[in-house]
């Protein structure tokens, strides 16, 4: 039967994509389905754009600043629309990256939404696909309104990073509602290309999910910019005109109103979870809606496993990613090394950047661990202070007793870069002091990390 | 050349065989699949058949003797060829042929392969640095931990049952034993250890020998039991009835339904009943497979065709083994109550006693019911005392309704 694979995959992202490349390598034939470009949310309308845009956004400020470095550049002028169309040209290189990575496996795509059937089958339009070892649901997700107080997305005035990520023009002013990694990264993109922003959070802090340390230093910055930063705040009523947008926001104890031409919603996602034939297949999903999966991934319905965002938070790429390397060794009869869901880095891609991974010190707490906070900052880093990027610290927070790196917090210029030396020494179980033992090159900004390990032991040496 | 008979092991437990009776004899002609010999096991009698065709032209082992598994029994090759040109493997075969003793110690003397040895440094340990710092804290040899990490590497999870004063405590498992067993399309569920059951285990082994056993005793009416055996047409034991419901029982309590096995504890999603019968020289507990979905009818007959064969010995080794849960029954030999002692890697066995006519109180009246005494033997590293009698609680009410095993 040509319908018939070792591996059906629904979903063609980062977690759909990496699966089938690694079913592949292990002998298996693999078909992904996929309704729109391969590489999904990530390389099409999320991580891989907006990268591309804040770059655009970096240049932009180190313009503004590069006098003082003996440049001069006078008449900056910014232009949305072309950074727009260089970041989807980058989109697209991605997405035809995965194309070829598609063909070179022998991967099957086939274009069309998918259903899936009980049988282990998965319908496509009019043809069913059938798999022989299993079905994968990776369909991923995607952003969501508050239809509750009047802010369900129009596309025009109340957008999503969707429509961000495709405008020609920004608007004059622009309200963010929610001050997780989306809604800071276009905060630090939009206000680059001179856009008005005021910036919401429910949350008592911006980032909430970070260290509050890190939440302090990225308000701070972005306040030193004039992003106006409103946190702890409930948006009562939203009032949208044609081309204005008002908002009613309560923030301690204080009412406001906010007046602006659009506002982004970055407030959460929601799985895409509905209209796949989950409950036909007998797949149950959580309270929190998302797929019902045990330790090896596989749902309540045997021989269908879920992976990526459908599977469960963290929703981040690298996260699916590697959950579809997981479950396809998994159906190779391997005995894959078991998915430390605590040592997941997180990534802000902000200036300056947000990364860290393990706990944060208020969790800490909450858990009354006995730790010590090491840390170190850019300001006392020597390449720091030489390319000017001084914001931020490193912070670890190391067990008393055995000296394990129970959270690590890095807020400055390539933060995104730096964590993963301390997300190898956490999935290793190495201490603080293995970290610092190892020769760190200097000058650089990685040397801050070893500093903050022997501030932790209490003999840091370049403060 | 001629090819080698082997005593082949015929039982997954078997390390010698007696050579019971040849059924072919040098000269005859054997195809495969042909019936050699009867070969008696540890358990039962089981056939030798052969793996070639050609004509038996030696045998090695005379009737009545005992032969190690591995060893060489017989030859079949081309007729008119004999054993000393089967080449190179002709002075082996000889010396296995001088006796059965000299060849287990042939076995038993012979040096590793050089391939088997690996040097192994001593003072390697594959551990991560913080479960060294762990372990130096909690004064364990990390040589007598089993790593759990990449490789075989001994990491923080595997000593956080061994320092009194972890960093952080392992959660309670969540485990969902108590559910009702899925039936899916697999025979059963292997769920890993944690560390607390691992910690229960080695504790409990420790102070009560290989298996942690415990017993919980009740005792349950039979007169309604008795009352529907005897509307039964067809005919059924008070034996059968135990059986179904203790199959019944189990579906509703997978968490005894269950082996222990070192690592991880499998819990079956079938019930497969071990029965013990009593044979000449010992005990052997044939297995009713799919208990909880055969009928009394079913189960009485097969009950009694196994326990037949089994006194005869004619079990083949699939017939008893693979039980998940065992009843054994001495009522009767008006035994009042007994234990039972567990057949690993099961995690329990029911002892069923007599049934007895006793006075019992009912309201303000003393009336005579038939009672029956059960006694659950469980493994404390799998089943626990509430679990066990949740467990027996269903049992007993099953058998005193016996329409709720309709249910």
């Amino acid at each position: 039967m040509a319908n018939s694979f070792d591996v059906v995959i629904l979903g063609g992202g980062p977690a759909g994509y990496v699966a089938a490349i690694r079913a592949a390598q292990l002998g298996m034939t693999v078909a992904v389905v996929e309704r729109d470009k391969l590489g999904g949310v990530c390389v099409n309308i999320g991580c891989i754009p907006t990268k591309a845009l804040l770059h655009s956004a970096y240049i932009a400020r180190l313009l503004g600043e590069s006098k003082e470095f003996g440049v001069e550049a006078t008449n900056i002028k910014t232009d949305y629309g072309v950074a727009m169309k260089r970041s989807r040209k980058v989109s697209d290189q991605n997405s035809k990256g995965v194309e070829f990575l598609m063909k070179k496996n022998k991967v099957t795509v086939v274009k069309g939404s998918g259903v899936l059937q009980p049988g282990k089958k998965v319908k496509v339009g009019g043809d069913v696909y059938e798999a022989k070892k299993a079905v994968l649901v990776a369909t991923g997700s995607r952003v969501k309104g508050i239809p509750q107080i009047g802010l369900e997305i129009n596309k025009t005035t109340v957008i999503s990073s969707d429509e961000a990520l495709l405008m020609e023009k920004v608007p004059a002013s622009l309200a963010i509602v929610g001050a997780g990694a989306v809604g800071m990264e276009f905060a630090d993109i939009f206000n680059a290309f001179g856009v008005k922003i005021t910036l919401i959070e429910a949350l008592p802090r911006i980032l909430p999910l970070e260290d509050a340390e890190a939440s302090d230093a990225l308000a701070k910055s972005y306040r030193k910019r004039g992003i106006d930063v409103i946190a702890g705040a409930k948006v009562t009523k939203a009032t949208v005109a044609k081309d204005k947008v008002t908002l009613d926001v309560e923030a301690g104890g204080e009412k406001k109103s906010v007046a602006v031409d659009a506002v982004l919603m970055a407030a959460g996602r929601a799985v895409n979870t509905e209209n796949i034939g989950l409950a036909e297949c007998g797949i149950q999903v959580t309270e929190r809606g998302f797929i019902k999966v045990d330790k090896n991934l596989q749902t309540t319905a045997p021989g269908y496993y879920a992976i990526g965002d459908v599977a469960g938070p963290p929703m981040l790429a690298h996260k699916g990613q590697r959950e579809g390397v997981f479950v396809a060794e998994v159906l190779a009869g391997q005995k894959p090394h078991a998915i430390k869901y605590d040592n997941v880095p997180s990534v802000t891609y902000c200036h300056p950047e947000v990364a860290s991974i393990g706990l944060s010190e208020d969790q800490c707490k909450e858990r009354k661990l006995d730790y010590v906070a090491g840390r170190f900052p850019f300001s006392a880093n020597g390449r720091a202070r030489g390319t000017g990027e001084t914001e931020g610290f490193v912070k670890i927070l190391r067990d008393k007793k055995y000296g394990e790196i129970l959270g690590a917090h890095i807020v400055g210029g390539h933060a995104s870069e730096i964590i993963h030396e301390l997300a190898v020494a956490r999935e290793n179980e190495y201490t603080v002091e293995e970290v610092e033992l190892a020769i760190h090159a200097h000058p650089t900004m990685s040397e801050a990390v070893a500093q903050a390990a022997l501030d932790s032991l209490g003999r840091v040496v370049d403060m | 050349m001629a090819t080698k008979v082997h005593m082949e092991a015929l039982s997954p437990t078997m390390e010698e065989g007696r050579l019971v009776k040849w059924t072919k004899q040098e000269g005859d002609a054997v195809k495969t699949g042909d019936t050699l010999a009867e070969v008696e096991t540890d358990k039962a009698v089981m056939e030798l058949v052969a793996r070639a065709d050609g004509q038996l032209i030696k045998v090695l082992v005379p009737e009545g003797s005992t032969v190690p598994v591995g060893n060489v029994v017989a030859y079949i090759g081309k007729p008119g060829e004999s054993v000393a040109e089967a080449g190179a493997v002709a002075p082996a075969a000889e010396k296995s042929a001088r006796s059965a003793v000299s060849g287990a110690q042939e076995v038993a003397t012979a040096p590793p392969s050089p391939s088997t040895i690996t040097p192994t440094d001593v003072n390697r340990v594959k551990a991560s640095p913080l479960a060294k710092r762990m372990a130096k804290d909690a004064g364990v040899d990390l040589n007598q931990v089993q790593g759990s990490g990449p490789g075989g590497r001994v990491v923080k999870r595997d000593l956080e049952g061994a320092t009194a004063n972890a960093p952080s405590v392992p959660a309670l498992p969540v485990l969902r034993t108590a559910d009702r067993a899925p039936r899916t399309s697999a025979p059963y569920e292997d769920v890993p250890l944690t560390q607390i059951r691992k910690t229960i285990a080695k504790r409990l082994a420790a102070s009560l020998g290989p298996i942690p056993h415990f017993f919980l005793t009740t005792e349950v009416d039979m007169e309604r039991a008795a009352e529907a055996r005897s509307a039964l047409e067809v005919k059924v034991s008070f034996n059968d009835i135990v059986i179904k419901a203790v199959a019944l029982a189990l579906t509703k309590h997978r968490a005894c339904n269950a082996w222990f096995q070192d690592d991880h504890i499998r819990y079956w999603n079938e019930v497969h009943i071990g029965m013990a019968v009593a044979v000449e020289d010992g005990l052997i507990t044939p297995v009713i497979r799919d208990a909880d979905r055969k009928t009394l009818a079913q189960i009485g007959a097969e009950a009694r065709e196994l326990a037949e064969r089994a006194r005869n010995r004619r079990l083949k080794p699939e017939e008893y083994t693979g039980a998940s849960f065992s009843v054994s029954n001495l009522g009767m030999f008006d035994i009042d109550q007994f234990t039972a002692v567990i057949n690993p890697p099961e995690a329990g066995i029911i002892a069923v006693g007599s049934i007895v006519p006793k006075p019992v109180a009912e309201g303000d009246k003393v009336v005579v019911r038939r009672r029956l005494r059960l006694t659950m033997s469980c493994d404390h590293r799998v089943i626990d005392g509430a679990t066990g009698a949740q467990f027996l609680k269903t049992l007993k009410q099953m058998l005193e309704n016996p329409l709720a095993m309709l249910l």
